[in-house]
């Protein structure tokens, strides 16, 4: 674990979210320092993409507090999280399939020269970040439309870098990339934290968790089930965490291979 | 674009922290070797092998041409083809069509309803419509002689006051839509038959206020009014100006691109652009002039174009009208406030309705009840969808207006000349309008077939 400051540079104290009849988030508690990859996981539904809005401000929070540095603020447009430095990247991506992708990655903070848009250092900045993350894009002229699914997820992962974000959430951002992507993601989340940021990466590989995260957060059916540090934590224990039982379907399965196997 | 030094762009004042930003990603991620001084090596970096590069010279051109025909990416093909058309049938049938005399007077009332227009671009680029626009303007001009012949006020003011009336409408109408909720279709429809009623109830039972038109907005407006009154030189000034603009522009482009190493528009493709502006502006500045001179309510639409073109390009607000345009979840997590956008939209259109509105008032000296009725809407709205711009939001440009006016207007003097009337007149410009949302529909549909949706 690198460095880790003493006040959490985002932190929720008990926030709850509400749709309708769903209570999606009950009293959770969260805390990222600078400097620390927080995993947050959990089975579907369980309320970690609502969780990561309720920071960028597309759901404001119901009940409790986001504390910033440790000082209370409001987020309830995601602009408020901008401002804080809170950039992420959604697991639908949100992407204007009518803009190119350099019209995306500096969507709602454009560069500007004398006032105008500076579309020639934005098309630079866009293709030398882009060559970064090793992904093949036919141009960065073209719009988002055109490009593939993974293609789409890398130009999101990209968005959030520009800027300077101090807090940076990934919500399942490997989900539909490559080997070779995948890998370069979970360097650029290494990257970032030795660049001092705090990271939020939610995931269901187990093994992507544990080749990153410092801490892993369970969230269970919307509440908090255990916060643990990943190099002292097994495998099993993070499973039960998810399931919310030592006897799950993944004990279950385990347990038939090793019978089967010894027959 | 104006600048003249020749610092590169890295100097540039771009905000700091996210020069730095994303300086420090890309050094801290220098998996790939950084790009090269040469464009072309850059370019390697990043392309798609995949990517169909246009090839050289001529060939590659038409190649491209089809490709993107194929693709449902029309651009202004259909409407030139149009105006072509329209254009032989005219002429066949009456020979005065084509005179200089005849053209001088498409343009000068084509630029009334494309004022109207060029507002419309703005809310159909939202992917929203508004229907009030033809009323608007209507009520506009009546309210600038109610403003100057009942109450005795200045021109320049009433002008002024008339314009923020109409952005007043427009912004009430945007904020229904975008506060309360209630879909554009209908708050504008609403405003369509409301803003109507107004102006009858404004015109009392005369029905017409006739405005004093010797000096003024409304003499400016009017058709014996002429750019350099009639100087011959006049128009070879506006037409050279554009050329001139445009290749600066166009070169200083390429200039800053080559700098930053980004790829380029080449010298060739340049020149041939710039010829072909500079063909088509003289040609229709020497028209002009053998008619009688360039219409000063012309130039003024072709000075708003030229501006709403860069606001709509090259301010953060035109791309936030995009974006809105393209996705509206998208826009509101990248910060963009979508409500203040579209109310802006709405009383940008409003706005230009009421201009449009000063523009009847100066065809006719006077403030009528005909005013923006009719089909004034259905021209308006019919210019900018032939013209290019999408019905379903996010595409489109603001020279639609003028490419749409061109074939709306040709029509309609087409018609007048051949002495149709009315009832037939309605009909093809009905079909017209179909014809041209067809266009429009097929295209996105071939568009998302092609990826580019
Ligand atoms: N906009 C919404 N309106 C109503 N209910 C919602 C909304 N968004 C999420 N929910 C509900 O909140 C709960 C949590 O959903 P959420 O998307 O946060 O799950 P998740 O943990 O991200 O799951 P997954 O792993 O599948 O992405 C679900 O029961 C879902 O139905
Ligand atoms: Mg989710």
């Amino acid at each position: 674990m690198v460095h880790v400051s003493a006040t959490p540079v985002l932190a929720l104290r008990g926030v709850s979210k509400r749709f309708g009849a769903v209570q999606a988030l009950t009293d959770v508690e969260l805390e990222v320092h600078a400097g620390e990859v927080v995993a947050l996981v959990g089975d579907n539904g369980a309320g970690k993409s609502t969780l990561v809005k309720t920071i960028a401000g597309v759901h404001p929070i119901d009940e409790g507090v986001i504390e910033w540095e440790g000082n209370a603020v409001s987020i309830n447009k995601p602009h408020d999280a901008q401002g804080l430095g809170v950039a992420t990247v959604y697991q639908d991506l949100a992407l204007c399939d009518n803009l190119d992708v350099v019209g995306n990655l500096f969507l709602g903070r454009e560069l500007l020269h004398r006032g105008v848009i500076d579309e020639v250092t934005m098309e630079k900045q866009a293709r030398d970040l882009l060559s970064t993350l090793s992904i093949r894009i036919p141009s960065v002229r073209i719009p988002i439309a055109s490009l593939s699914g993974g293609q789409r997820q890398v130009v999101a992962i990209a968005r959030s870098l520009i800027g300077d974000p101090k807090v940076v959430i990934l919500d399942e951002p490997t989900a539909a990339l490559g080997v070779e992507q995948t890998a370069q993601v979970l360097d650029l989340v290494e990257r970032l934290r030795e660049r001092n940021l705090g990271v939020i990466l939610i995931s269901h590989n187990m093994a992507d968790v544990k080749a990153v995260a410092d801490t892993v957060a369970v969230l269970r059916l919307g509440k908090n089930n255990g916060s643990f540090p990943v190099k002292s934590t097994s495998h099993e224990e993070i499973i039960a965490a998810i399931t919310g039982a030592t006897d799950n379907a993944v004990t279950r399965r385990a347990e038939r291979r090793t019978t089967e196997a010894a027959k | 674009m104006s600048e003249t030094s020749n610092k590169t762009v890295q100097g540039d004042e771009s905000p700091k922290a996210e020069k730095t930003a994303v300086a420090e990603a890309a050094a801290a991620t220098a998996t790939v070797p950084a790009p090269a001084e040469d464009p072309t090596a850059a370019g390697v970096a990043v392309v798609d092998p995949r990517l169909l590069v246009r090839e050289e010279g001529l060939k590659g051109y038409v190649t491209e041409f089809k490709r993107k025909v194929k693709g449902g990416e029309l651009g202004s093909l259909p409407v030139v083809i149009g105006l072509i058309i329209i254009w032989t049938i005219f002429q066949a049938k009456n020979s005065l069509f084509l005179s200089a005399d005849n053209l001088s007077n498409i343009s000068y009332f084509l630029s009334a309803t494309g004022m109207l227009a060029i507002g419309l671009v703005f809310v159909l680029l939202l992917g929203e419509i508004d229907l009030s626009v033809g009323s608007v303007s209507g009520l506009a001009s009546t309210v600038f002689a109610v403003f100057v012949v009942n109450h005795g006020m200045n021109q320049w003011l009433a002008l002024v006051l008339t314009i923020i009336t109409g952005i007043g409408i427009g912004a009430l109408h945007g904020w229904f839509f975008a506060r309360i909720g209630v879909p554009a279709f209908v708050v504008t429809l609403a405003g369509f038959l409301g803003w109507n009623g107004l102006m009858l109830w404004l015109l009392g039972d005369s029905g017409t206020i006739n405005i004093p038109a010797d000096s003024g907005p409304v003499h400016i407006l009017g058709q014996s009014s002429f750019f350099m009154d009639q100087a011959i030189i006049g128009a070879y000034l506006l037409a050279g100006l554009g050329v001139v603009l445009s290749a600066l522009g166009q070169f200083n482009e390429q200039r800053r691109r080559r700098a930053a190493g980004v790829p380029f528009r080449p010298t060739s493709e340049i020149i041939v652009r710039v010829v072909l502006l500079a063909i088509a502006s003289f040609v229709a500045a020497a028209v002009l002039n053998n008619a009688a001179g360039v219409s000063n309510a012309l130039v003024i639409f072709l000075a708003s174009l030229v501006i709403v073109d860069f606001v709509l390009r090259r301010t953060t607000f035109g791309r936030k009208v995009f974006a809105v345009g393209g996705g509206i979840e998208a826009a509101r997590r990248a910060g963009i406030s979508v409500p203040l956008v579209r109310i802006t939209v709405f009383a940008i259109s409003g706005g230009f309705a009421a201009i449009g509105g000063m523009f009847f008032a100066g065809q006719t000296a006077s403030a009528t009840l005909n005013a923006g009725g009719g089909n004034t809407l259905m021209l308006a709205i019919a210019a900018a969808v032939i013209g290019g711009t999408s019905l379903f939001g996010g595409r489109g440009s603001v020279w639609s207006a003028l490419l749409g006016m061109l074939v709306i207007q040709s029509i309609q003097t087409g018609l007048d000349l051949l002495n149709m009337n009315t009832s037939i007149q309605y009909m093809i410009t009905g079909g017209v309008l179909l014809g041209a949302v067809v266009i429009d529909s097929v295209s996105r549909k071939s568009q998302k077939a092609a990826g580019r949706g």
